[in-house]
């Protein structure tokens, strides 16, 4: 009975359909080798359906083949933007599983040098985000930094990517002569870029008309899915695993003073020398997770810095990896480190050989990257760029 | 210059024992090769230096260095190397593609780009540079701007891509959302002016650089930043090059198009980009008028002989195409500095904003007018003012009345040089 005379009949005779688009494997946003099937209506994404495997390397597998210390270097192709915590997370992992602690000089260190990984990390991050977002200068800007700190692990290790650096037992050398007084003259200097980043994305307006009110997450979806790192401090869940980890890990944060990036009343806590929360955003929407993580990078400049000062005043070795073919105990251990792009969990079973029965990783990407199809509905097509480089996933990681 | 053609041919002839008259087509065909030779040039090399210019520009943001080797120190002949490469690559063409309409498509959009500069002046005057003096040269490049819109559309449609499709789609709402602020922008300067005829507008800013129109009151000083962002949205620029948004679309309308073609695309970006730009100085930014007139004020005119007021011609030239260059720079810079905005974001900023502003300023322009006719904002300074004759053309309008229809000089002011056309008007009845 429909007659013509009312506007929304007119509109529902004329007849659109949804279109499947393949966002990916080869998309310039898609971070990698990540497939997006957006069911798309018009400008609208009615559904965004995530395809992964395309990396996969069986990374797994290979664990169950070699012993602990010659896996390393395959961690260190999981997350191949946060290497050194890669390293990290196994490395304590087997330490877990043969009751070993290293020495107070070795956890400086590694304090140091996985924070120091997770600036890298999280600059990467922002200047992907803003190739997201359509702007090309901050991720060249981003470059310019990380590739000084590349510079310091050059030294360290001699690698610039694939570090195999921090090791099971400790690491594979001491930091050397000089590299200290490197490292504190970096940090000097990237403070005050970071104020610059601020201005260029964080505070410019088109950046907030595109973030803030994009991809809102609660708390509880972010817990539900499993989310972890700054996707889920992001949505106002304080929860870090460097304060509220396992035993473990967390002896190596001991007496170190910091706070877990997380919104409380409307703040953030070290925000004190950047704007504030614009009106528009809202808790758990992109432009949060950006800023989190924008956060993070001081943090762990603070960090650093008191890592530096407690290494140069530890005494005794820093270390001493575990050999090659060492026995280990039977059993079975697991334990997640908080990685820059989350909860990284490795799971070790032990039948009493040098080579583990069992390697498994937990991926944190992986469970960042599975609530995109529920941030991206009803969202538009220039959103879901934006929605899922606010997660910031690394395919290495998920596919492994 | 038809004419001094016909003459020149008339005198080379002459040996022969031929002769040419001086209304014969034959001068008009010569000279419009000439200036479509002149004017593809000026895109193409302008294309080419442009495209090196932003390389350089974003290489300095950037912290990089840019080009540095093809050419010599400066890497300014590393486009012409692109090109090569661009012509020798494979011509492909998507298996579904509409085979007509993908090959077409460059085309349609880089003739758009070029057409516009059929009516753009380089120099005023008496005798003003101009391929075709229009007396409706305003109206004519805004409207061959758009057609530039075909082009991106015809490409996305043709491509059988569904990025194609999204970004000739996001082309085909842009267009509608900023064709009405930049055209209510472009109307700004005519009001004053009193005449949509380039030649008019341009010579009306002569003088100190207070007599451009971006000073003439408040209101054109906004509507020149309104006309800013609407210009930038119709040449497909950052923040609102939504139609190939390479980390949405891939690359949107272009992104299965390939060398020669995909670089004609290019081609016509730039030439858009040269042409908004010569038009907001002509609109806006005082033409061919430097900010102080030295070249009238060293007798470079052509009052005072043909020498003297082709050197002067060719110092407006220069001072066109510098302000041309800035306005290309600043969208450059523009380009590298900001996130894209969204397409509602970007309809939303041309309808709801640039357009209510647009008219506001329009209104404000004409109480101005209305209050003090003939007035600078910096006001009252008597600046020199230099009026040409300059003929629009009026007189082969069909007139019934006796007033003359052709005003004899084009003086400031809308008051004075409006007042016998709309006398013509009402004669004929409207």
């Amino acid at each position: 009975m429909s007659t013509v005379d009312d506007p929304r009949t007119i509109e529902f005779d004329v007849r659109t359909d949804e279109m499947l688009v393949n966002m990916g494997p080869q998309h310039p946003s898609t971070h990698g080798v990540l497939r997006l099937v957006l069911r798309t209506d018009g400008e609208v994404v009615s559904e965004v359906t995530p395809h992964l495997g395309y990396l996969h390397r069986c990374a797994e597998k290979i664990g169950e083949n070699l012993t602990p210390r010659q896996f390393i270097p395959y961690t260190d192709r999981m997350d191949y933007l946060a290497g050194m915590n890669m390293n990290l997370g196994w490395a304590l992992a087997i330490e877990k599983l043969m009751k070993y602690e290293p020495p107070e000089k070795g956890r400086h260190l590694r304090v140091i040098i996985s924070e120091m990984g997770r600036i890298a990390s999280h600059l990467v991050g922002m200047g992907a985000y803003g190739l997201d977002l359509g702007t090309f200068s901050p991720f060249l800007y981003a470059f310019r930094e990380r590739e000084r700190i590349l510079d310091l692990f050059e030294e360290v290790c001699g690698a610039r990517l694939t570090y195999s650096y921090i090791t099971v037992g400790g690491a594979t050398a001491d930091l050397p002569p000089g590299w200290l007084e490197k490292c504190e003259a970096f940090l000097t200097q990237l403070e005050p870029i970071i104020v610059e980043y601020h201005t260029l994305l964080t505070t410019n307006s088109i950046f907030i008309k595109r973030t803030a009110a994009i991809g809102v997450m609660s708390a509880a979806t972010a817990i539900d899915y499993g989310t972890s790192g700054p996707v889920l401090r992001g949505s106002g869940v304080d929860h870090d695993l460097r304060r509220d980890g396992e035993e473990i890990y967390t002896a190596m944060y001991d007496g170190y003073a910091f706070e877990v990036i997380v919104e409380k009343n409307g703040h953030y806590p070290k925000d004190h020398q950047y704007p504030a929360v614009p009106q528009e955003a809202i808790l758990g929407d992109c432009w949060h997770r950006f800023y989190v993580r924008m956060l993070e990078v001081m943090q762990s400049i603070d960090l650093v810095r008191q890592g530096i000062d407690r290494y140069s005043r530890a005494s005794g070795s820093y270390g001493e990896p575990m050999k090659l073919n060492q026995k280990l105990p039977k059993g079975e251990a697991y334990l997640e480190t908080e990685a820059p792009r989350g909860q990284m969990g490795f799971y070790i079973v032990s039948n009493g050989e040098a080579i583990p029965w069992r390697a498994r990783a937990r991926s944190s990407s992986f469970c960042n990257l599975s609530v995109a199809s529920e941030l991206c509905r009803d969202c538009l097509i220039a959103d879901v760029p934006a929605i899922v480089g606010s997660l910031d996933i690394v395919m290495g990681e998920i596919d492994r | 210059m038809a004419s001094a053609i016909n003459k020149l041919l008339d005198w080379m002839l002459s040996g022969l024992g031929l002769s040419v008259s001086a209304d014969s087509a034959v001068g008009y065909i010569v000279a419009a090769l000439i200036h479509i030779t002149l004017i593809i040039n000026l895109v193409a090399v302008g294309a080419l230096v442009f495209i090196w210019l932003e390389r350089k520009i974003s290489g300095r943001i950037q912290d990089r260095l840019g080009p540095t080797r093809v050419g010599g120190k400066f890497g300014w002949l590393q486009t012409l190397a692109d090109g090569l490469k661009l012509i020798t690559k494979e011509d492909l063409m998507p298996d579904g593609a509409d085979g007509f309409l993908f090959k077409i498509a460059p085309y349609v959009s880089f003739a758009a780009s070029i057409a516009a500069f059929i009516a753009i002046p380089f120099a005023g005057g008496p005798y003003p540079w101009i391929a075709q003096h229009l007396n409706t040269g305003v109206f004519f490049v805004v409207a061959v701007l758009g057609l530039e819109v075909f082009g991106v559309i015809l490409a996305g449609y043709s491509s059988a891509s569904k990025w194609s499709l999204f970004g000739a789609m996001r082309e085909a709402a842009q267009v509608v959302s900023y064709e009405v602020p930049l055209g209510m922008c472009a109307v700004v300067p005519v009001l004053i002016a009193g005449s949509m005829d380039m030649v008019v507008i341009g010579n009306q800013q002569a003088g100190l650089f207070t007599n451009w129109f971006i000073f003439h009151d408040p209101a054109t000083f906004i509507t020149f930043w309104v006309y800013l962002t609407c210009a930038t949205a119709s040449v497909n620029r950052a923040p609102f090059d939504l139609a190939e948004a390479e980390s949405e679309l891939v690359a949107g309308f272009h992104t299965e198009y390939s060398g020669l073609r995909w670089s004609f695309f290019f081609m016509a970006e730039y030439g858009s980009m040269l042409s908004v730009s010569i038009l907001a100085s002509v609109l806006f930014l005082g033409a061919w008028n430097g900010p102080i007139p030295v070249a009238s004020m060293l007798g470079l005119t052509a009052a005072n002989g043909d020498v003297p007021g082709y050197i002067g011609n060719l110092l407006g030239l220069l001072n066109v195409l510098f302000k041309g260059v800035v306005g290309v720079s600043v969208m450059i810079w523009i380009r590298w500095t900001l996130p894209r905005l969204r397409i509602d974001q970007v309809m939303a900023t041309c309808l709801k904003y640039c357009t209510p502003i647009a008219a506001v300023m329009f209104l404000g322009a004409v109480v101005w007018q209305y209050n003090l006719p003939g007035r600078t904002f910096f006001g009252l300074l008597a600046a020199p003012q230099e009026t040409f004759a300059v003929d629009e053309g009026w007189a082969a309008l069909p007139t019934t009345t006796a007033e003359p229809a052709k005003p004899a000089m084009v003086e400031r002011g809308a008051a004075t040089s409006l007042a016998p056309r709309l006398a013509a008007n009402q004669g004929r009845g409207n």
